[in-house]
């Protein structure tokens, strides 16, 4: 008895969860004069293209898109590489200086971005990189959680299987590519994952150091969306639902990746 | 050997290691560096930083809106982490005891979906819902004879709204990292229980609970910190207002620095920030981690 009702109560709570999002897409399809009728009406009507049609006459959304997907793009694979070769060395590698590296990389990691962010965008000026993808990206190609991701994660191979290599005349880099590389990779999509949703779905730094709209990503886009037509819910939603769109499909064709993702970036330190 | 021999014959470590550190030195490290400095100086760009020693101190504790802007904080992150933590612990028990594997999947999913949709789309689409004319939620609650209600453009509702928002948002990560752990829980431990004859909510009480501590801590503490630094809602959906009721840290941390350009003000709030941070992340783990094993 008491289970049923956990479990109406289960559904309940994810159909509120959903809601929102259930809501973008009913407001997103429907012409502007339904969407200011009251009462609201509770489906969209599939026919409803105008609003995503004045979506992209009456803003830049899809240079935002496309400026989101280079900023994340470069900054995921860059993380991806420059993490794997030194979570790698710190996981493996034995030398003067590990220890310390290994806890400057630990500590830089629960340094909130607050601490940083000023000095950091008087930089920027400094570098004349305002309104530029050098300003989204360099500061981002490698972050303290990437290496230790891939630390934790490669730390658990056996040291065995390098040393093996090393006696059949593999160097260092040899060793890299066709030993620690094929086994890394569980790990480096991992990172991927959570780099490439962290980095697009940032928004305190692409405001403070983009102002021009053609150099705006998706979530500032949205804001200066918000800014320009305020009321206009439809056309806002419309932008809602494109930019949500290629999160959620990223999401649903790599589920399982995800659920690993988040395991394996819980792990204790 | 000596060490210039070693550090040679491990130099491919340090090649390995030469570019992040090199990242790190100039865009976390001297930036930090950089920000406590300006804590003690009145600086505008452009300007030349003048030391005043703890005068943005001693003016950040005695303002009385960075007062009002921790008590805001700090009561949005006790409102919505121990409820948010309540409702995943619940949902993962009830998620868990689910019989089929692809239903588990699926309302994993469902909880998910909104963590991967970004701040500034959530934003949007809940000024929408909290629209006080037209918006979903009054339509709702009309029929129950309730409201309408301002929702965020009342100074009163204007906090509880985002906590209500964060609340309904983000149980996707929780439920996954709690039902891992409890999938790590060994079966004999329950039969051992039921034999001694005890409920469900007693083998959940003295069972389940005590070996999900550890991840517990870990969600206080992330999600804590998490709470402590909302921003993106603050700005897209109440501009800190009304009557500065939904002014959070951060918020006044970038009013300050990017609005009014006073760094050196900003500065040493984004330290007591990092401060403030660092403390409940060290008496969490004091309270919670006594007597957890790693």
């Amino acid at each position: 008895m008491l289970q049923h009702v956990f479990k109406t109560l289960l559904a309940l709570f994810a159909i509120l969860t959903l809601m929102p999002l259930y809501w973008i897409v009913v407001t997103a399809f429907q012409t502007p004069s339904v969407v200011l009728a009251f009462p609201p009406s509770l489906v969209p009507s599939p026919a409803a293209w105008i609003n995503f049609a004045r979506l992209f006459n009456g803003s830049e959304i899809g240079t935002w898109m496309a400026n989101s997907l280079i900023v994340t793009g470069t900054v995921t694979v860059s993380n991806v590489i420059l993490g794997t070769l030194a979570g790698y060395t710190l996981a493996k590698k034995v030398f003067p200086g590990r220890q310390t590296i290994f806890w400057t990389v630990i500590s830089l990691m629960f340094i909130p971005g607050q601490l940083t962010i000023i000095p950091l965008y008087a930089l920027i000026v400094q570098l004349d990189w305002i309104n530029t993808y050098q300003a989204l990206i360099v500061p981002a190609l490698i972050m303290p959680f990437s290496i230790f991701l891939m630390k934790q994660f490669l730390q658990t191979l056996p040291t065995e299987l390098i040393e093996a290599a090393r006696m059949d005349g593999c160097g260092e880099w040899g060793v890299f590519q066709r030993v620690i590389l094929p086994l890394a990779k569980p790990g480096m999509g991992v990172l991927a994952i959570f780099t490439f949703m962290g980095v697009w779905n940032d928004f305190l730094w692409p405001l403070i150091v983009i102002n021009q709209s053609s150099m705006l990503t998706l979530q500032v886009g949205l804001n200066s969306l918000q800014n320009q037509y305020y009321t206009d819910y439809g056309l806002l939603m419309a932008g809602a639902a494109v930019s949500a769109l290629p999160m959620v499909a990223f999401f649903l064709v790599f589920q399982p990746y995800f659920v690993r993702s988040i395991t394996i970036g819980a792990v204790k330190g | 050997m000596s060490l210039t021999r070693t550090i040679y014959r491990e130099r491919w470590a340090y090649l390995f290691l030469l570019l992040p550190l090199l990242l790190f030195a100039v865009f976390n490290m001297l930036p930090m560096a950089a920000t406590i400095l300006l804590g003690f100086a009145d600086y505008f760009p452009g300007g030349q930083p003048v030391w005043t020693g703890l005068e943005n101190y001693a003016y950040a504790l005695s303002d009385d809106l960075f007062w009002k802007a921790l008590g805001i904080t700090v009561l949005y992150t006790c409102g919505v982490v121990p409820a948010s933590l309540l409702i995943s612990l619940f949902l993962a028990y009830v998620i868990f005891g689910l019989k089929y594997a692809w239903a588990q999947v699926v309302f994993k999913s469902a909880f998910y979906l909104p963590v991967v949709t970004s701040g500034a789309i959530l934003s949007l689409v809940w000024l929408w819902l909290f629209n006080p004319a037209r918006g979903l939620l009054n339509y709702i609650l009309s029929f129950a004879g309730l409201g309408p209600y301002l929702w965020t453009s009342d100074p009163q509702m204007a906090l509880p709204s985002l906590m209500f928002m964060a609340i309904m948002g983000g149980h996707g990560a929780a439920i996954v990292l709690l039902t891992a752990a409890m999938g790590g829980i060994p079966a004999s431990y329950y039969e051992a229980a039921r034999l001694d004859g005890a409920g469900p909510w007693r083998q959940y009480w003295k069972i389940t609970l005590p070996l999900l501590r550890p991840t517990v801590l870990y969600l206080l503490v992330t999600s804590t910190i998490a709470s402590f630094q909302v921003f993106t809602q603050v700005l897209m959906m109440t501009g800190g207002g009304p009557d500065y009721a939904t002014t959070t840290l951060v918020y006044l941390i970038y009013t300050d620095a990017f609005e009014y350009f006073d760094f050196g003000k900003a500065a040493s709030e984004a330290t007591l920030l990092s401060l403030s941070l660092a403390g409940i992340a060290v008496l969490q783990y004091k309270w919670l981690a006594s007597d957890v094993e790693y």
